[in-house]
């Protein structure tokens, strides 16, 4: 084991090490799959792991994007409060026009607005990107709540519905648009220009500076990005509650952040891949669902999440040895 | 050393106008658009619910000083305030209950510095993860209910008076002058100082870097321990989500007051001003009927308008 990981932590071989790291992830879902099995009657039945493969599918929607940002080397904590005022004017439009085609770019072109605003601050503002998407949480929680004004939002069109709670083939169509998703999030961060040159913002930014990277043009997209995908997520959580509320993706930020760690995208940007996050998202999601079957109160969630960002982080920077 | 510590000492005053001007504004705009605004009680009425908010600030302070972050603040007051309403509850003390409340908010601040020190985890993530911890706790702890039937002594904590003054100024007053004298007449706030300006000079000094970013974190711990006190004394109850989120009026209350987040030097007057306008912002916005969603609005466009003047600050 260590001759093969030697050489790699010299730094040459930077995709071989990436998907060693991702292996033993993947490894640690499967015994995680294994131990519910044997912990559980319930775990190992179709209608579960559909219900896992569908949940991990949301938390991946707002974590591919949050990677992105974090392979920069910033942060989004807005993500979870975006992803309410997303839903809750995209749920208007809705009732408003009756067409959900409308609805679901309202919900994207929201969540990219705010993602681009969330860039304007980290590149013209220069205000560090974790103070200014913070600040901004605040900002669109406010705006939230008062624009709902403490109502709910019932029953969305039938049709509109599908996206969150239908299947196709016997496949949830979250799980479709994951695929599709993970497939575009691999394609442009690994096989563009664009992509690569995320990497080197993240892994050197005076170096990417130097070399022509337009740093800052790259930053805007990567935060509109994050934002517009947590506007696809909106979409996704309002078609499948079929009801808006103003706190609606609040508690997601804290376990969005966690996939994206587990999911070994280091802290300090330049290394990780959306594949990492896909499999962050399903660990973390077996991990809640497991909670559930054992019947361990929901209470101890936000607990649990927060020990394991902790300890993703850790572990990330015992194997890579890139202790800041 | 010495030049350093007087530009530090010189340049702050440059800064009197931002946060006093903003203050004053603040105060003449409120006064003429509602009556209520400008009378004795509702004064009062600002500075003692301020005084929470000053308690967390001082730390936060210093925390932001070493260029570090404390998001857990909220969460961990919320955990406190209800150990301090549990404990009080059980055994009918009030002091139980505040020491319990200081040894739980110092594990924190404890748990806080070390992952930020030893394990060297950015402070927003170790802090974020603390936050989720905390916030998990008071629901175990809680059960998701309230904690109701204080002793009176609890309750007296908030409403009593000495010589006519209420007791939580005091306290705020006590914790201000006692930071004040920490931070610019001891060796330990010239360390902070050099912790966030110049981390090189400490280690020539022979001075641990990590164990000052520990104690700095746990006084910010044990801080929101006696806040947690003042929050049970002032709801007469413990809530399982009384404080979450008040970290973040913290830091606007330190950004606000001029302190930076990118070079090291700190302002303790300017944070007391910071909390001041952060509460007369609120109290504003709230006789003026508007919803406290808008208040919570404002105050991050508060945070994103001082920092982007402190970018600007930072440029010229």
């Amino acid at each position: 084991m260590t001759d093969i990981s030697k050489p790699i932590t010299g730094g040459r071989m930077l995709l071989s090490d990436e998907m060693i790291q991702v292996f033993y992830r993947l490894l640690a879902a499967f015994l995680i799959c294994a131990a519910l099995t044997i912990l559980t009657n319930s775990f190992f039945s179709l209608g579960n792991i559909l219900n896992v493969l569908r949940q991990a599918s949301l938390l991946f929607f707002i974590a591919s994007g949050l990677t992105l940002v974090v392979l920069t080397g910033g942060l989004d904590l807005s993500i979870g409060a975006n992803v309410a005022i997303s839903a809750c004017i995209a749920g208007t439009v809705i009732h408003q026009t009756g067409s959900p085609t409308l609805g679901v770019l309202t919900g994207i072109g929201v969540g990219g607005a705010v993602g681009m605003l969330n860039g304007v601050m980290v590149t013209a503002l220069r205000i560090p990107s974790f103070i200014a998407t913070y600040g901004m949480l605040w900002v669109l929680h406010g705006i939230t709540y008062w624009y709902m004004g403490g109502e709910t939002m019932h029953g969305f069109p039938a049709g509109f519905r599908q996206i969150g709670s239908g299947y196709f083939l016997g496949l949830p169509i979250p799980v479709y648009l994951l695929l599709v998703f993970l497939a575009i999030g691999t394609i442009f961060a690994q096989r563009t220009t664009w992509g690569q040159e995320i990497y080197a913002i993240g892994a050197n930014p005076v170096a990417a500076r130097l070399s022509g990277i337009p740093v800052a043009r790259r930053l805007l997209l990567v935060y509109t990005v994050s934002g517009a995908m947590a506007g696809l997520a909106s979409i996704i959580f309002l078609a499948r509650l079929n009801s808006a509320e103003a706190d609606i993706g609040e508690s997601l930020t804290l376990p969005a952040i966690a996939a994206v760690l587990i999911g070994g995208t280091s802290l300090f940007g330049g290394l990780g891949t959306v594949f990492g996050t896909f499999v962050g998202a399903l660990i973390l999601t077996l991990v809640l669902n497991g909670m559930n079957l054992l019947s361990v109160n929901a209470s101890w969630q936000p607990l649990v999440t927060g020990v394991i960002v902790i300890l993703a982080v850790w572990l990330d920077m015992k194997t890579r040895r890139r202790a800041a | 050393m010495r030049e350093q510590a007087m530009q530090l000492n010189t340049n702050p005053l440059q800064r009197i106008p931002g946060v006093a001007v903003m203050l004053v504004l603040l105060c003449v705009v409120f006064s003429l658009m509602t009556p209520g605004f400008l009378t004795m009680p509702n004064i009062s009425n600002v500075l003692v619910q301020s005084t929470i908010l000053l308690m967390l600030a001082l730390p936060m302070t210093l925390i932001i000083m070493t260029e570090g972050l404390d998001l857990s603040m909220g969460a961990v007051l919320t955990l406190t305030s209800l150990i301090v309403a549990i404990v009080a509850l059980a055994t009918g003390s009030m002091v139980m209950g505040l020491l319990a409340a200081l040894a739980v908010g110092t594990v924190f601040g404890v748990a806080n510095g070390w992952l930020v020190a030893v394990v060297g985890i950015p402070p927003f993530v170790a802090t974020l993860g603390t936050l989720g911890m905390a916030q998990g706790l008071s629901l175990i702890v809680s059960d998701g209910q309230s904690v109701v039937g204080m002793p009176a002594a609890v309750r007296g904590v908030y409403s009593g008076t000495l010589a006519g003054v209420p007791l939580p100024i005091i306290l705020a007053l006590g914790s201000y002058l006692a930071f004040h004298g920490l931070l610019y007449h001891t060796r330990f706030g010239t360390y902070i100082f050099a912790l966030g300006g110049n981390r090189e000079a400490l280690k020539f000094a022979g001075i641990s870097a990590r164990g000052l970013l520990i104690l700095v974190y746990a006084l910010g711990g044990a801080m929101v321990g006696l806040a947690g006190l003042l929050m049970t004394a002032r709801m007469n109850s413990g809530h399982p989500t009384a404080g979450l989120g008040l970290e973040f009026d913290a830091i606007a209350a330190v950004a606000v007051g001029g302190t930076s987040f990118e070079r090291g030097n700190g302002w303790l007057l300017g944070t007391l001003l910071g909390v001041v306008t952060v509460g007369v912002l609120r109290n504003g916005l709230n006789l003026l009927a508007l919803p406290s969603s808008i208040q919570v609005a404002s105050v991050g466009l508060l945070v994103i308008a001082a920092l982007f003047v402190d970018g600007l600050r930072s440029r010229s």
